[in-house]
């Protein structure tokens, strides 16, 4: 799990890529002014946080913005939080994200003509089981 | 020269993996040839030759031998000796020539204890474990050689990613790969079956204790990595549906449904081709967990390309294996019957209806981590995290657990819901409860809502099994399923508890000041330089006192590793039984500006140990079903040896 993804990050580091999800900032200048400050409003607090931890780190492997020490998380979170004290509502911001970064930015995938299947898996697997075992029981039944 | 002879012993046991393969296919085309007697020595020899290899590998890190490449690109002379040791496998060609090691000891194993399959069967599946273990091999041989030289030698090695410089690494990884490799003997079972179609309950137990320990290695390593990410990474969580974490979870769900798909046909002989089905695909989620991890399509698939021999190496293994396994299965399905027929309320469809669950999972996640790559190939990028993995799962969980609340105290073949009115009331008042007081105290946050909710209900419902039952007398099998289920509970409380009732404290102190944090007090008492043996760092001292009482000392970090140069915040955390207090120690504030305010990030996570409780309250029952498994296998051989010692002895 996360000590495999270290290894592959290892592996990265023994190729000469600094890999940034496993570095903090260490820039010099001052963090965003809200990167790692909370709103005053814990309910603001609570929706911004609630949408951080669906932003993806684009800098990072597999983390969001939500947990992650890269500069360019802690710039959008400070984005985020300025946003939604601003009064503007989390999924306006979300939209705002996918249209300057793409849909890879956001960890809930929309419903598009590519991306269907995945929403159609569940349905799918349970027809399918439900088709398997009505023969199955059927049979039971009988038995 | 060490690293010569770990290169030699490698070709040597490669060379015996194909005669062993060879030799087993002679010995299963033609019923007495002289070559099947060499199947099971060829195996035992492999694995010590693997051994060896791996031992030597180990050697040239320890020592820090700079010759060798992958000593010089992973390890550093300043590191600590547990490091340097866990660095050997904290890398490719490492983790793949543990991976073939564990394999060749585990079929040493096989051919030295298993003898209670028909002969043809053992060598069908020690013949199948030969030839996974030849494509790894030929992998490691060809395409990822460990042993390989430097010149000229560098002076000092590029060292190991810090992250991965922790206790937690040492176990996780090796904890996994047994339990991947465990499952690898579960599918040269289910091949050898399949070969000689000799699927039955004497199949099912003979392949039963493997699959438990597979799975036990399996949930320790996801437990034990999942509390690694959560102090490590400095952020306080514990899962993140990351595509290597899937990799894991994969061939554990499969795993779990191969084990439970494994009683049935144990105790009823029903499921029969279901089981070996599953048997091929626990094991097919191993490889394809390895593959995702090792080839780099992870990050993208562009990052396939940075090593496409690896990557298209890997993958050709996996279409040879898995798509041969399937091919067979295809072949041979038709001729292996599914078995016993069971009624509708009976403990064989609670089973299926748990199998059917976990391959729900199982196919939801392996969508959400495969469709990334998919959407890629066609030009677009998408993420998939936790908004989809959390609630898709829990569709299949919810059922899934409502039935387990239920299936224990169902009787084989038949049985009436009536007859268990009573335990039903008793879990369901208890659920409804929960579910009340959940509403009341996190209200908004379905998921956890319902998870505080089944939890308590599970917890109850896995007791009752003992029921009625004199406790001095139940069979240890018995004990691990309840204790088992119970830790499922127990794990599901932590994970309901720590999503509703988290608080969350991002702060900026100065020396001398407090701040709180759920019921917590903290006070930054002062901050200090430390230094380590590759590492220097800034340590805070936190006063913590929980309700107002007496003050609990405790030290984050913020660490600076020089080799490779990185910086990482070493988390502290204080472990009460209601929970854990999570501190980590971030930057200066105010940047270089003299403003002396440090970040802190504060967690209060109430009741969050108990998800690894529960984890390890799984793998405990586990080990205690596998234990009284083979203890009862033990004594039916004893005292069949002994009824052929007799029958000897009076010349029959």
């Amino acid at each position: 799990m996360r000590a495999l993804l270290g290894l592959c990050a290892a592996l990265l580091l023994a190729l000469g890529a600094l890999h940034p999800a496993a570095l903090r900032a260490d820039d010099s200048m001052p963090p965003a002014p809200y990167a790692y400050r909370q709103l005053d409003d814990p309910k603001l607090e609570a929706k911004a946080q609630g949408l951080m931890e669906t932003i993806r780190c684009l800098t990072c492997q597999s983390q969001s913005i939500a947990d992650s020490d890269a500069s360019i998380a802690g710039d959008m979170r400070s984005q985020i939080r300025e946003r939604i004290a601003a009064g503007e509502q989390p999924e306006a911001i979300r939209d705002w994200l996918v249209a300057r970064y793409g849909d890879y930015i956001t960890y809930t995938p929309r419903v598009t003509t590519l991306t269907w299947p995945l929403f159609a898996a569940p349905l799918a697997i349970l027809l399918a089981a439900a088709v398997l075992l009505r023969k199955r029981f059927r049979r039971g039944d009988g038995a | 020269m060490i690293a010569e002879f770990g290169l030699a012993a490698l070709w040597l046991a490669a060379a015996l993996a194909l005669l062993q393969f060879g030799s087993g296919v002679a010995a299963l085309r033609k019923g007495d040839s002289p070559l099947a007697a060499l199947v099971r020595p060829v195996a035992v020899v492999q694995g010590a030759l693997a051994l060896l290899a791996f031992a030597a590998l180990l050697l040239v890190f320890a020592e820090t031998d700079l010759s060798v490449k992958l000593v010089a690109l992973n390890s550093h002379s300043a590191k600590p000796m547990m490091y340097k040791i866990a660095g050997a496998w904290g890398n490719h060609e490492g983790s793949m020539l543990l991976w073939v090691t564990v394999m060749g000891l585990a079929g040493s194993f096989v051919a030295v204890v298993e003898r209670r399959l028909p002969e043809p069967t053992m060598i069908a599946t020690l013949l199948g474990q030969a030839f996974v273990s030849l494509g790894f091999y030929v992998f490691l041989l060809f395409a990822s050689n460990p042993f390989e030289r430097l010149n000229p030698v560098p002076p000092e090695g590029q060292g190991l990613n810090p992250l991965l410089q922790d206790p937690g690494l040492a176990f996780h990884p090796p904890t996994l790969y047994l339990g991947y490799v465990g499952l690898s003997i579960a599918f040269s079972f289910a091949v050898g079956a399949l070969l000689t179609r000799q699927v039955g309950p004497a199949f099912a137990r003979a392949m039963r204790p493997w699959v438990l320990g597979a799975w036990i290695f399996l949930t320790l390593g996801i437990t034990a990595g999942s509390y690694w990410a959560y102090y490590e990474l400095g952020w306080g969580g514990w899962w993140f549906w990351d595509p290597v974490e899937n990799a894991s979870l994969m061939p554990w769900l499969a795993a779990t449904a191969l084990l439970h798909s494994c009683s049935v046909l144990a105790a009823r002989n029903a499921l029969r081709a279901w089981t070996v089905m599953l048997g091929v695909v626990a094991f097919s989620m191993s490889m394809v967990g390895t593959f995702l991890v090792r080839s780099g399509i992870l990050t993208s698939v562009h990052a396939f390309a940075v090593d496409p021999k690896r990557g298209t190496f890997i993958l050709a293994l996996l279409a040879i294996y898995i798509g041969g396994a399937l091919a067979l299965f295809a072949f041979r399905a038709a001729t292996v019957t599914e078995g016993e027929r069971f009624a509708v309320t009976s403990r064989e469809s609670a089973l299926v209806f748990n199998n059917v669950m976990l391959s729900g999972i199982l196919g939801i996640v392996l969508m959400g981590t495969l469709y990334p790559l998919v959407t890629e190939a066609f030009g677009e990028r998408v993420s998939v995290g936790p908004p989809y993995f959390n609630p898709m799962s829990a569709v299949f969980v919810v059922p899934m657990l409502i039935v387990l609340a239920v299936g224990p105290l169902l009787r084989w073949r038949r049985d009436s819901l009536s007859r268990l009115r009573m335990p039903m009331v008793v879990a369901g008042v208890v659920g409804l409860a929960a579910l009340g007081l959940a509403i009341v105290l996190a209200p908004g946050k379905v998921l956890p809502i319902i998870g505080l909710a089944l939890a308590p209900a599970v917890a109850v419902a896995s007791l009752l099994p003992l029921r009625g039952r004199k406790l001095a007398q139940v069979k240890l099998p018995l004990w691990g399923m309840v204790i088992a289920h119970f830790g499922i509970a127990v794990a599901l409380l932590g994970m309901a508890a720590e999503g509703a009732f988290t608080t969350e404290r991002l702060v900026a102190l100065r020396v001398g000041e407090t701040t709180p944090v759920g019921p917590w007090q903290i006070r930054l008492a002062r901050i200090e330089p430390v230094a380590g043996p590759n590492w220097t760092a800034l340590e805070a001292t936190l006063e913590a006192s929980y309700a107002g009482g007496k003050p609990i000392l405790t030290h984050p970090q913020a660490r600076m590793f020089w080799a490779p140069v990185q910086n990482t915040a070493e988390s502290a955390l204080l472990t009460r039984w209601n929970g854990q207090l999570y501190t980590v120690l971030g930057d200066k504030a105010d940047g270089d500006a003299n403003g002396g305010r440090w970040q802190l990030r504060l967690w209060w996570k109430p009741l969050v140990t108990l998800i690894w409780l529960g984890g390890a309250l799984i793998a405990l029952g586990g080990l205690l079903a596998l234990v009284g498994r083979v203890a009862s296998d033990l004594r039916r051989l004893v005292a069949s040896d002994k009824i052929a010692f007799r029958r000897v002895r009076q010349g029959r």
